[in-house]
């Protein structure tokens, strides 16, 4: 392990490190802007310069390996001086337009100009003026601000895989722009935006709306998907201004999608804001008593085994144990969180969760996707697949085809030759007994299919044969969409029939009533007969039958409680109030339950919270993703046919309701539909 | 540098050209096609009238399995791949500082006036591009322009513009030094090599 | 002065046959096997005692270099040569190609050998058309000779050599700029380390070389290091082309001794500066990069590494502009100033900036239309560029400002003043 000197200290470093690393390891802060340490080393901005004895020049310390014997400066005389030539030279032609810059209050270059730059510009020239570049409807460009750093151009090829950012021209004639300036078509592409050390690329959406210094940070967690990114919601007043990644290695690194970033306007659109009530045939606004009331008068009289719910995709793990223990009140068990019928067991975590976890990915030497389009289902997962894809994972699929970003070598789209891997009539049965931490990942495409418990059956029968459950190993992974549903398996929400026995049942007459919890995803029209109560915030699909509609907290305007798809247990929090009437939904079921004379026996969050860590001694332990017990489950394997899959998600922008309300998430859909010509329609730069 | 391009036409390779590209391929390890992006885009130039349209750097692309924007970086950064349209005859003046100290700026007047046309510019009639370049890196015969793959050397207002009207009037004219000369040997003989002779 | 039976360009006029035949009436190839047969070791030795000194402009020892590469590689290694010969003033290995083609061949052969290469890349500037062609013509004969390829010159060794065409980028005369554009890539240098005889082209261990440099190699590997050694003056050894341009009477290229003369090169060869020695104003003496001499240094300088960096010049690649009385010198540096400017890669801040900030100002001081402080200020950029970018570009775009600035400082001085004067007068 080499030794150096800076600054006079003696420091020992890992082998590999850099000499920036190396002052880090001493508290030495290292000025710098193209520099990231989850990107390639560019060393071009040069601010990061610092003297080495016996160097004629000083060194880029981003890029220069840590050597045993190297004597660093970093605060000589000669140093300071070239880091105020860089400074002074970023600034010559980067405008001085901090006042109507939607990056001041959080930009490098401002901040180190003051730190390190000399005060006054010394450049009477005119100033470079660059042409926007269009790059679809998130990011706004002002490209006369770019300090040519390129950490977007290498996002862009090695985090997300689309190749189609690049620097053309040369000299001070160099430009960043997409190909022909088309959208970028990422779903990851907001993160350059984060990246940009400087006002270039920022929020198209969130643009001129506010200054960084007055929003009000929440951290929580994001419920796009069953990934749990870490977050941060940005809030001024009481309206969500925009949404920015937390750091969490275990989980999304520093990346969060474009859906998780861009879809918060949703929250602000198609609320429902006050209860409503069915009064012949037509929804009319009450009050909470009104719609209480009419419950109560429904439920009054209903045996239990006429009454059911459906659990949605995003709900907290409060709201769902409120609702099962309101049903259970009622003399109901019937409360279905497999919204979209996945055959999905309850009775083994192993089996419904993702045993090799998102940083395990990188472990891996060979993956099989069944069934699963990770890109458009968990992106921040797929991030993690194409990162160690480039360490030397191999990846297969049986599935749809479809660019992951990385190379996957496609077995075909048909369930019968995961058979044939059992069988080991199929080569890929030869490579997954070949590899040393092997994973098999089994989307909802799988389960949804008619024989899902027997394809379930079939993955589980595959990991067992070819020892993907080792000690230390677990390679068998359910790959969930729904925010909701680890959370719901562990509340044992299924119910015999799964949803489609609930939507049948209610057609037939013989349940009564069915109680959505912001269930959107189902066939509503199979409802008509039944009465149904809705309780959600959005008014999206599940209010068309509803008969009584509460309104209740989105994700940001609620502390919950969510499991992601690894099992790990996250804890969101409330960044700003909910609409009008709308109240945190646990606190809605316990105000019905009184009016039910069945009140639930918590009068605050924190008992219910404890009726959940008593039923569930896992949830106490947040913020990890806990070791699960392999067992028993899924269907007999032999029951698996063949054919293909279809896939879950068919708009990426469009999975939930808060997405679907969202105009910038409209926007998107249009963009990747090709319908982005009207570019000036969503500009903002006048 | 702007990096608009012009559009164009469909593009694709000649079956000749496209043999010549898998020889220049064939130069490069295996898996290093990339490396051929150059010289494929040179020859598409020189199959597209001089110039690289859109088409023609995407068929590049796609031919090297490189993506598009790879390719673009690449022409746009080069001097040599022209991005919008150019004349028959391109004629490339360098006024670098040798060839300036021997008179360049005699030679730009004439040929700009032969030509009635500027830096940059092609004549109405589709036959001329003037362009600036630096060093051609033929100094000692400054100075000196290029046209058509040939330097024409040691130049002046005069055989600037007998060069113009020969090439106008369909001939080409001799190439290399425009004065007595043998190539770069002193003008009246070499001082070296003489010995033997 | 040289004698001619101690020249190696023999062809440097271009008088002879450029051809095979040619090439081995001049005594190319003659030999080769056995020169192949006395091994690695030998030949690096020999190179080393030579005292060859890279001829692109650095100066590094040639045999140094190429024992940097692995002996005994674990997979294919690369010899480039570098023949993007682009530096303003030079214009010398374009000579090599065009008329002596095979002595670039054959010492890429020997070369490439020493350092256990796979095979040579030529990458020749895109201008370059016509040497390029003869380049080709060149390959074709050795191969059909079979003096390159499989069991080359009969030695039992594999050596192909290929030729790459630019298309237009001084920087990629810089050898990791060289290898990205080999590569299919922009021509932007890389950071080192690594250097290329670690990580090279396509990541493989590289050597790049000047032509001239390779192009040597033969005939001192025939006639001995001692003999090579023997020329010139100790660590600025044997023979060099030197490129004279500007404003001399008879503007030539010329093989000449190490250490000669700038005054007598100029004047034996170049038929004297044009009006008389003491027309003289400045020589650059060593290409575009290096800092001028004002006419007190050339009157006894010698042109050799050693004795241009004493006055804080440089051999370069060297190319000898001369600047007469008649010439606006500032301009002639604000020139060249546009043109770093235009070759500017723009990778790194510092040179992608500070090139367009140093011209700008040229241009001003060239019609007095600045301050004077200004004069220091240009000075501050130039050295806050130097050292400060990824490649030398930087620093050869900051030297002629520098030593225009060192040497002219009173002459941008009285361009200001007398552009204030007239200001003043036209007020009045």
């Amino acid at each position: 392990m080499p030794t150096l000197t800076i600054n006079g200290k003696e420091v020992t470093v890992e082998p590999g490190s850099t000499v920036m690393q190396a002052c880090e390891a001493v508290g030495i802060e290292i000025p710098r802007f193209c520099y990231h340490e989850r990107l390639s080393i560019a060393g071009n901005c040069r601010m990061c310069l610092v003297e080495m004895e016996k160097s004629p020049k000083p060194i880029a310390s981003c890029a220069m390996p840590a050597g045993d014997g190297m004597v660093i400066h970093t605060e000589s005389e000669e140093v300071k001086r070239a880091r105020e030539g860089v400074m002074e030279f970023l600034l010559i032609n980067h405008p001085l337009d901090c006042p109507i810059c939607d990056q001041g209050g959080e930009c490098d270059l401002q901040d180190q100009a003051t730190a390190y730059g000399r005060g006054l510009s010394r450049y009477q020239e005119n100033k470079r003026a660059v042409r926007e570049k269009y790059m679809g409807p998130l990011i706004k460009t002002v490209m006369t601000r770019c300090i040519h750093c390129t950490r977007c151009v290498r996002f862009a090829e090695e985090i997300a895989g689309v190749p189609t950012l690049g620097a053309v021209g040369r000299g001070e004639g160099l430009e960043i722009t997409t190909y022909l300036e088309k959208a970028l078509q990422s779903e990851l592409s907001g993160n350059i935006i984060d990246l940009c050390p400087v006002g270039a690329l920022t929020s198209k959406p969130y643009a001129f709306t506010a200054r960084s210094w007055e929003l009000k940070k929440t951290e929580s967690v994001d419920v796009m998907d069953a990934v749990g990114s870490a977050i941060r919601i940005d809030a001024r007043g009481n309206e969500v201004m925009r949404v920015l990644p937390r750091l969490n290695e275990e989980v999304n690194e520093e990346w969060i999608s474009d859906k998780t970033r861009f879809a918060c306007d949703g929250l602000k659109y198609k609320r429902l804001d006050r209860p409503w009530v069915r009064r012949e045939g037509k929804l009319v606004e009450a009050g909470w008593d009104e719609a209480f009331e009419s419950i109560a008068a429904v439920l009054k009289d209903l045996p239990g085994e006429a009454l059911a719910a459906i659990v949605g995709d995003l709900a907290d793990m409060e709201a769902m144990l409120a609702l099962k223990d309101l049903l259970g009140a009622l003399g109901s068990a019937r409360i279905e969180c497999r919204q979209d019928g996945a055959a999905l067991d309850a009775g083994c975590r192993a089996g419904y969760i993702f045993n090799s976890t998102i940083a395990g990915i990188e472990e891996a030497d060979y993956c099989l996707l069944v069934g699963t389009n990770p890109r458009h289902e968990a992106t921040i997962i797929n991030a993690r697949l194409r990162k160690a894809t480039l360490a030397g994972l191999k990846v297969a699929r049986i599935g749809p085809p479809d660019d992951l970003t990385y190379r996957v070598e496609d077995l075909g789209d048909d369930a019968g030759l995961l058979k044939q891997i059992l069988d080991g009539t199929h080569p890929a049965a030869e490579a997954l007994q070949r590899a040393e931490k092997p994973m098999l990942i089994l989307g909802q495409g799988a389960l949804t299919r008619a024989d899902g418990a027997a394809m379930l059956g079939l993955a589980r029968a595959v990991a067992d044969k070819y020892g993907l459950i080792t000690g230390d190993w677990n390679g068998f992974n359910i790959l969930h969409t729904a925010a909701s549903r680890v959370g719901g398996l562990d509340l044992g929400l299924t119910t015999e029939g799964g949803v489609e026995a609930i939507l049948s049942d209610a057609a037939k007459g013989k349940t009564r009533a069915v109680f959505l919890l912001g269930a959107d995803e189902v066939d509503m029209s199979r409802l008509k007969k039944a009465f149904v109560v809705y309780m959600g915030s959005h008014g999206d699909a599940g209010v068309s039958e509803a008969d009584i509609i509460l309104p209740a907290a989105a994700y940001t305007e609620k502390p919950g409680t969510y499991v992601n798809t690894e099992g790990r247990v996250q804890r969101a929090q409330k960044a700003i109030f909910p609409p009008g009437d709308a109240r945190e939904d646990w606190t809605i079921l316990r105000a019905l339950s009184d009016k039910l004379g069945v009140t639930l026996p918590y009068d605050d969050l924190a008992a219910l919270r404890a009726k959940l860590a008593e039923l569930l001694p896992h949830l106490e332990e947040t913020d990890t993703a806990p070791q699960a017990a392999w067992g028993a489950f899924g269907g007999d394997s032999k029951g698996a046919k063949k054919g293909g899959f279809a896939l879950p998600v068919e708009d990426f922008y469009q999975t939930n309701p808060v997405a679907r309300a969202s105009r910038t998430m409209a926007q998107c859909s249009a963009m990747m539909r090709g319908e982005d010509e009207d570019r000036e329609g969503t500009g903002t730069d006048g | 540098m702007s990096a608009a391009v012009k559009n164009g036409g469909d593009f694709a390779f000649t079956a000749a050209n496209k043999k010549w590209a898998a020889g220049q391929i064939a130069k490069y390890p295996e898996g290093r096609q990339a490396s051929a992006v150059m010289p494929l885009l040179t020859r598409a130039q020189d199959q597209n009238a001089g110039w690289l349209s859109t088409p023609a750097i995407e068929h590049v692309a796609e031919f090297l399995g490189m993506a598009a924007i790879r390719v673009l970086e690449v022409a746009t950064f080069y001097s040599m791949y022209r991005l919008s349209p150019v004349g028959k005859h391109v004629i490339e003046i360098c006024t670098t500082t040798p060839c300036w100290l021997r008179g360049s700026d005699a030679v730009v007047a004439a040929a700009k006036e032969e030509l009635g046309i500027d830096f940059g510019e092609t004549t109405s009639d589709g036959e001329f591009t003037l362009l600036e370049v630096e060093c051609a890196g033929a100094c000692v015969n400054a100075p000196v322009c290029a046209i058509h793959r040939k330097y024409y050397e040691d130049l002046d207002g005069d055989s600037i513009r007998a060069i113009i009207q020969s090439l106008r009037s369909g001939k080409e004219p001799d190439a290399g030094p425009q004065i007595e000369r043998q190539k770069s040997a002193p003008v009246g003989g070499p001082t070296t090599l003489t010995e033997g002779a | 002065m040289l004698k001619d039976k101690d020249r190696i360009f023999t062809n440097l006029y271009g008088l002879h046959d450029w051809g095979l035949k040619g090439a081995e009436a001049r005594g190319d190839w003659d030999g080769t096997k056995d020169i192949l047969a006395k091994g690695d070791d030998w030949i690096i030795a020999e190179m080393k005692e030579s005292g060859l000194r890279g001829r692109g402009g650095a100066g590094f020892p040639t045999g140094l270099k190429w024992s940097f590469m692995p002996k005994e590689p674990d997979g294919p290694t690369y010899l480039v040569v570098n023949a993007d010969e682009g530096e303003p003033g030079t214009c010398k290995d374009r000579e090599i190609m065009r008329h002596d083609p095979h002595k670039l061949l054959e010492g890429s052969l020997l070369a490439g050998f020493a350092m256990h290469a796979s095979a040579a890349y030529i990458y020749i500037r895109g201008e370059f058309w016509e040497e390029a062609d003869i380049l080709d013509a060149a390959i074709v004969e050795a191969y059909d000779a079979g003096l390159i390829g499989k069991n080359a010159c009969g030695s039992g060794y594999d050596f192909d050599i290929y030729l790459h065409r630019g298309a237009g980028a001084y920087i990629c005369g810089e050898e990791t700029a060289l290898i990205e554009s080999l590569e299919g890539k922009k021509g932007q240098p890389r950071l080192k380390p690594p250097f290329p005889a670690m990580v090279g082209v396509w990541g493989r261990p590289t050597t790049v070389n000047n032509v001239e440099s390779i192009a040597v190699a033969p005939t001192i590997l025939r006639r001995g290091a001692g003999w090579f050694a023997g020329l010139g003056r100790p660590n600025n050894t044997g023979t060099k082309l030197f490129c004279i341009s500007g404003h001399v009477e008879r503007p030539c290229n010329v093989e000449e001794e190490m250490g000669i003369p700038l005054k007598e090169l100029i004047e034996k060869h170049a038929g004297g500066v044009r009006g008389g020695w003491d027309n003289l104003l400045a020589i650059i003496p060593g290409g575009s990069s290096v800092p001028m001499l004002p006419r007190s240094i050339c009157d006894d300088v010698l042109m050799d590494f050693d004795s241009l960096k004493e006055v804080r010049s440089g051999l370069g690649t060297a190319a000898v502009i001369v600047m007469d009385k008649s010439t606006d010198i500032v301009r002639a540096i604000a020139r060249l100033a546009q043109f770093y400017k235009h070759e500017s890669c723009g990778q790194c801040t510092p040179c992608r900036e500070g090139t367009g900030w140093m011209w700008r100002v040229m241009e001003r001081l060239v019609t007095g239309e600045a301050d004077k402080s200004e004069i220091d200020l240009l000075l501050e950029v130039s050295k806050q560029i130097e050292g400060h970018t990824i490649c030398a570009l930087g620093d050869a775009a900051a030297w002629p400002i520098q030593g225009l600035i060192r040497h002219f400082r009173p002459e941008i001085e009285r361009r200001i003043d007398e552009r204030q004067d007239n200001a003043v007068a036209a007020a009045e």
